[in-house]
């Protein structure tokens, strides 16, 4: 339970030294109560206080990081079940399953197929952040290590799906460096596993019958010192999944029950028994409900592109307005001839206007100005967009560039003449209000 | 030591709202838990599928919408099939060529077409305007009138134009209002306060939220939805407490991941694929984040988030 300032204080030393960097015991009790510096910070706590106050100071969900460098992804770490109460701190992370039943060629073709889908939204990279590795048990040991040793020559994360005690331990032998998560406990297995993957350094996936079973694991895991988990939620049905997923965090983050407090791993590619337009839906549905790690069998465009903008979206901070940095954006390889657009900094507006700029094929340059990541016209009702900022804006960059026709959003056309007066050797010509419809705008101008 | 399971049901649920008539009405709304929660109690009303229609018929429409309604001759063969797909609990006819941008059709042209499937299925019908507020007021009331014994949900009553939906759908010709704001939550509940000062019951209405694309500012559309959930349930307010329909083709199919042609965009794959991806994506979030019916198009997302609330509820 979390705990007041005013008990936290009780057990400071209450000598007011300042050592914390806080005037007073009080003021950092206050603060450490708020989760705004760490209980550490006072190097005079006695241990006893020190242990009771971090395990009542911890967040509610820990954050557990898997991968290395690059590719090294945290999980978890959440302290709201809903992103208008603060915001959603760890992405869902999507895992494509590859099966050792599979044979080389097969393998082979699906990695490659997984590389193609590589590309940036809004300043953030899009591709498969994992590899789901699943050990058939109907195959070889050597064919499974086969499998990891080609899966750890690609730069991805990997996720080990092995129940087998000695597979795994082989497995790890060739991929542990990367920092993999090992997902193979359950209540028969768990203290061998749990000492494989403590061997390795690596995170313990955890799976149960149903969440009695699932919890009572955990807490037997806990208690022998391994708190490096991940909670798979298990495929024996879409509706216990669902359950599953969503009472865990639950229990977590509401009701501060710290053994639920781990990231989940949802198998949607198993869930959908390979129904491949069902596993899109529940990719998506448990995108939005708490799944960590999402395991998909296919990864292309087509399911890459929804899902990717929907992560965007869900995991954006509500707290900042997203926008884009204002400037200059050539766009389809646009000189400084090209002709002018404008509008405001607000990312979806950007995104709208420049993915239909993109689309016309017309070369043109994008001239984002800083309206305060406000839509255009919200930003114009606020004074944030007016003749008087463009055209400051445009005195600023106009020697960046040498055509003098500058397009103003649709929706802001009343603000033309006014443009016209204040940049006299400007010709100002006005978009039509949609985004959607300056492809035709820009082909017939 | 077994998972203390603290369940969360609420005192207050969400209204329960009928639409169409006889055997083939649809019950919308009615729980008492978060969506899809039923861990925590019962859905008896399990979230519902609308097939999209429009008086445009199928000309722009991608090869598997084409090829699963075959060559149709007249607008009720059109809603026939719509109403014979798998997985459809409505058809929502969207009156598109109405819009005075686009075909302009007339009120009386419009007309025949709401009659004529009207006439043509017996599944609820759900009727959606051209989006242009002028016209809507005209189309939507004729179409409550033509309409009137069907118990059809009329969509949608905005900001601009409630009095004259409101008044005709809801207390003239007895339909179901769709109180339609845009992405906010005191929106939706101011609207839902002028509609019933109209006079119109609040167990007749339905809102329509607002909607997007999955990725084209879908947050807002999630925390709208969460937040009115929250405060229909945990704090009863009876402003919010309509249950939540979302067209979601109208909106999926018009964006770039959905549009673009393979000849543009080779790399992304067949056009059809991204289309129904965008649309079961999007459909699936809608329905995590609190919808109790959604509006599609392809028969394969409709197919697809059918079984999904199957497995689900």
């Amino acid at each position: 339970m979390a705990l007041t300032g005013i008990q936290i204080f009780k057990m400071t030393p209450k000598t007011n030294c300042k050592d914390c960097g806080s005037p007073t015991c009080m003021a950092f009790s206050m603060k450490v109560a708020q989760g705004a510096v760490d209980i550490s910070a006072c190097p005079h706590m006695s241990e006893e206080a020190l242990s009771t106050l971090s395990e009542a100071t911890a967040p509610p969900m820990k954050t557990i990081k898997i991968g290395t460098g690059e590719n090294e992804f945290t999980l978890g770490g959440e302290t709201v079940l809903y992103r208008h109460e603060k915001t959603f701190v760890s992405k869902t992370r999507y895992a494509v399953s590859l099966c050792s039943s599979l044979d080389d060629a097969a393998i082979d073709a699906k990695l490659e197929d997984i590389a193609k889908v590589d590309y940036e939204r809004i300043s953030e990279r899009m591709q498969a952040d994992l590899l789901y590795l699943n050990y058939c048990a109907d195959t070889a040991k050597d064919k499974y290590v086969a499998l990891v040793e080609k899966a750890a020559a690609t730069r991805r994360t990997l996720v080990l799906n092995c129940k087998d005690v000695e597979t795994a331990k082989a497995a790890l032998a060739v991929c542990k460096d990367k920092k993999p998560v090992l997902n193979g406990a359950d209540a028969a297995n768990y203290a061998e596993m749990s000492a494989v993957a403590t061997e390795a350094g690596v995170v313990l996936g955890v799976t149960g019958s149903d969440l009695n079973e699932l919890y009572d694991t955990v807490a037997a895991l806990e208690k022998a010192g391994n708190k490096n988990l991940i909670l798979d939620v298990g495929v024996s049905s879409i509706k216990d999944a669902f359950g599953a997923a969503v009472q865990i965090r639950r229990a977590a983050i509401k009701d501060q029950d710290r053994t639920f407090g781990y990231p989940s791993l949802v198998n949607a590619a198993k869930l959908a028994g390979g129904d491949k337009y069902l596993q899109q839906a529940l990719a998506a549905l448990f995108t939005m409900k708490y799944g960590s790690i999402v395991v998909i069998d296919q990864l292309s465009y087509a399911e890459a592109l929804p899902l990717f903008g929907l992560r965007q979206n869900v995991f954006t901070d509500p707290q900042k307005p997203m926008t884009v940095e204002t400037g200059i954006y050539p766009i389809n390889g646009a000189d400084e001839n090209a002709v002018c657009l404008t509008t405001v900094d607000f990312a979806l507006t950007y995104f709208m206007v420049s993915g239909e700029l993109e689309r016309s094929g017309v070369p043109c340059n994008l001239l984002i100005s800083d309206a305060g990541g406000l839509s255009v016209l919200t930003a114009w009702a606020a004074g944030k967009l007016s003749s008087a900022t463009i055209a400051k804006f445009i005195e600023e960059v106009k020697d960046k560039v040498k055509s003098r026709k500058l397009v103003i959003p649709g929706k802001v056309a009343v603000l033309k003449g006014d443009l016209e007066a204040k940049l006299p050797d400007w010709e100002i010509i006005v978009a039509p209000p949609e985004a959607v419809q300056l492809v035709k705008f820009l082909k017939d101008m | 030591m077994p998972f203390n399971q603290k369940k969360q049901k609420f005192n207050a649920a969400i209204n329960t709202v009928e639409i169409g008539c006889k055997e083939k009405a649809i019950k919308l709304g009615g729980e008492s838990v978060f969506p899809l929660y039923i861990f925590d109690g019962p859905i008896e009303n399990a979230p519902k599928i609308g097939v999209e229609i429009t008086d445009m018929e199928l000309d722009n429409e991608v090869a598997g919408i084409k090829e699963y309604y075959g060559e149709t001759a007249s607008m009720a063969e059109i809603a026939k099939k719509a109403e014979a797909m798998e997985g459809a609990d409505f058809v929502c006819l969207r009156l598109e060529g109405g819009d005075p941008n686009g075909a302009d059709k007339s009120v009386e042209e419009l007309a025949a077409v709401v009659k004529e499937v009207g006439e043509a299925i017996t599944c609820p019908l759900v009727i959606a305007g051209c989006k242009n507020v002028d016209k809507d007021s005209e189309l939507l009331t004729k179409a409550a009138e033509i309409l009137q014994g069907k118990n059809a949900l009329i969509l949608s009553a905005r900001e601009e134009n409630y009095k004259a939906i409101g008044a005709s759908a809801g207390l003239a010709y007895n339909q179901k209002v769709g109180a339609e704001s845009a992405v906010d939550i005191n929106l939706a509940k101011q609207l839902n306060v002028v509609i019933t000062q109209l006079g119109v019951k609040a167990e007749d209405i339905v809102m329509n939220v607002g909607t997007a694309t999955a990725g084209y500012g879908y947050e807002y559309v999630v925390s709208t939805m969460d937040r009115i959930k929250a405060a229909a349930l945990s704090q009863n307010d009876t402003m919010l407490q309509m249950p939540i329909i979302t067209p979601v083709s109208e909106e999926t199919w018009n964006v770039k991941e959905s549009m673009a042609s393979e000849a543009d965009m080779p790399e992304w794959g067949s056009r059809e694929e991204r289309g129904i991806a965008m649309e079961i994506m999007t459909a699936a979030s809608d329905l995590a984040a609190g919808s109790n019916a959604v509006i599609l198009k392809h028969p394969q997302s409709i197919a697809t988030i059918s079984k999904m609330i199957k497995e689900l509820v």
